[in-house]
């Protein structure tokens, strides 16, 4: 117990010094600049104490939790049993871990759907539209961008193809469609992908890569254990942007066939 | 009544991370059917995370957010270019250095290259890579608000900005050390998260706002694909000289 506390303790001073830097900007900023006392001193000293016990909790919490669980269900998800390896083949190709690509799917698509910040961009996007792309719709796009993007990050993974082919086609895809769809949209997308890589996708995910890439044989995890998180971000806006061009194509018919 | 919030937060944040042990939980049962160890360990630590994850927005919520907001209309509004661009890149800096999910990605990053022994095995030399990673993300952060401040003001269009990036993306990527490129890549996504898009999205919205003839709608959102964009181009940078 003891012992804990003084672990906690040792990670509570490691989170204060890294949260010190965005106090000193804002407090700065307020006092010398804008030269105004702080408004709610009380409220901003309990809320800055609130973040500081939070963070530390948080990043045990990833460290009991997160991290061990996405290393765990890498090694067996990736186990001789489930991808029916024996002893006399050594090399497997790509399709034995299927059930690998399912749960990175799974994963994705879930994790996209639940998030409530996704929820509020949504609400918003069927307002700016006029009612053109629906907010359940903008939601099961990005949770689908999420799903495939993660299993095709898995997939790179384990054939080990070159990561910035992926990277590369995916943005150029992007900006060929940026140069394409309303500009309002441009801003919803790119906010749909930030959108799904939380506080807690962020790890798992990464602890999921790096597991992949210990696990599987012949991959390092220094060049294949990064970049799921790329993946995680940039299909969700090629998914939206996609939803908007149709959503916006179907509602322009629908309405040029009625008048 | 910050009671009731609380509580609501929490269920907020548990409800966040239902899904995610759901889907362990439906692989665990049906296709792995193996016994996990530490599971006490296991929801100790999910209950840390909950427990954290709300206790972390309630105190942004309380501080930073409306800190930041007031501040960021304050100098949409005041008219002194050289204080708004300063203030951008600090917002932007403060932001990323502050991120929870960078912090953890830097340490997992430096552990790995100590074990591929492209640093130095001891914790300082990672200690330092950890820091080194975290200023290049924070700089480039603060550079990308920066200049889509400075954007939204120009009234430049956000496609030239995403075109430009995307080029530099391009054209580095063949050129970066290989075991820099993945978590170059990864830096754009994990730096745009829980701190970083509320704050930001408050400065384009009052900036927009404040200057005839921007739509907030466009103008608040083109920071953040810029902020994910240039980490990017930042840490290939940073594996090329470092």
């Amino acid at each position: 117990m003891i012992e804990w506390i003084l672990h906690f303790a040792l990670s509570f001073a490691d989170t204060c010094r890294n949260f010190l830097p965005i106090a000193i900007v804002l407090i700065g900023f307020q006092l010398f600049v804008i030269r105004r006392p702080l408004v709610n001193l009380k409220k901003t000293l309990i809320g800055f104490i609130f973040v500081l016990f939070g963070m530390s909790f948080f990043l045990e919490g990833l460290e009991m939790a997160l991290f061990p669980l996405g290393k765990l269900m890498a090694s067996q998800l990736t186990a001789p049993e489930l991808v029916g390896l024996n002893s006399f083949e050594q090399t497997l190709s790509w399709h034995s871990y299927k059930w690998v690509f399912v749960f990175a799917a799974c994963l994705g698509f879930a994790s996209a759907l639940a998030e409530p910040a996704l929820l509020a961009v949504a609400i918003k996007a069927e307002q700016i539209s006029g009612g053109a792309i629906q907010a359940w719709g903008l939601r099961i796009a990005v949770a689908m961008g999420a799903s495939v993007g993660l299993a095709l990050g898995a997939f790179r993974i384990i054939t080990g193809t070159e990561l910035y082919f992926f990277i590369i086609t995916g943005y150029l895809i992007v900006f060929i469609q940026t140069l394409f769809v309303p500009k309002l949209i441009i801003g919803l997308a790119f906010d749909s992908g930030v959108v799904t890589t939380t506080m807690v996708t962020v790890p798992l995910v990464t602890s999921l890569a790096l597991g992949l890439a210990e696990t599987i044989p012949g991959r390092n995890s220094l060049l294949d254990g990064f970049g799921l998180i790329a993946f995680a971000s940039l299909f969700p806006i090629i998914a939206v942007l996609s939803y908007a061009q149709i959503a916006e194509w179907l509602y322009s018919r629908s309405r040029s066939s009625k008048s | 009544m910050i009671n009731n919030r609380f509580f609501k937060q929490l269920l907020g944040s548990f409800l966040g991370l239902v899904p995610i042990i759901a889907v362990i939980l439906i692989f665990q049962i049906f296709i792995i059917q193996q016994p996990v160890l530490n599971v006490a360990r296991l929801m100790m630590g999910a209950f840390f995370i909950v427990l954290g994850l709300t206790l972390f927005i309630q105190g942004i919520e309380l501080s930073l957010f409306p800190m930041g907001e007031s501040m960021a209309y304050a100098f949409a509004r005041k008219g002194s270019l050289f204080w708004l661009l300063t203030f951008s890149f600090c917002l932007g800096f403060g932001a990323a250095i502050a991120e929870p999910g960078l912090m953890v990605i830097a340490k997992k990053a430096a552990n790995i290259a100590s074990v591929s022994s492209m640093i130095e095995k001891t914790d300082v030399a990672k200690a330092n890579y950890a820091l080194g990673l975290r200023i290049t993300v924070a700089v480039s952060v603060g550079f990308a608000i920066l200049v889509g401040v400075l954007r939204i003001i120009q009234g430049w269009p956000i496609y030239y900005a995403i075109f430009v990036a995307y080029a530099c993306v391009a054209i580095m990527s063949p050129f970066t050390p290989v075991e820099m490129l993945g978590i170059a890549y990864d830096a754009g996504g994990i730096a745009t998260s829980t701190i970083l898009v509320p704050l930001v999205t408050a400065l384009g919205v009052g900036l927009a706002t404040a200057i005839k003839g921007r739509n907030p709608m466009i103008d608040g959102f083109g920071l953040i694909a810029l902020a994910s964009l240039t980490p990017m181009i930042f840490a290939m940078a940073y594996g090329m000289f470092v």
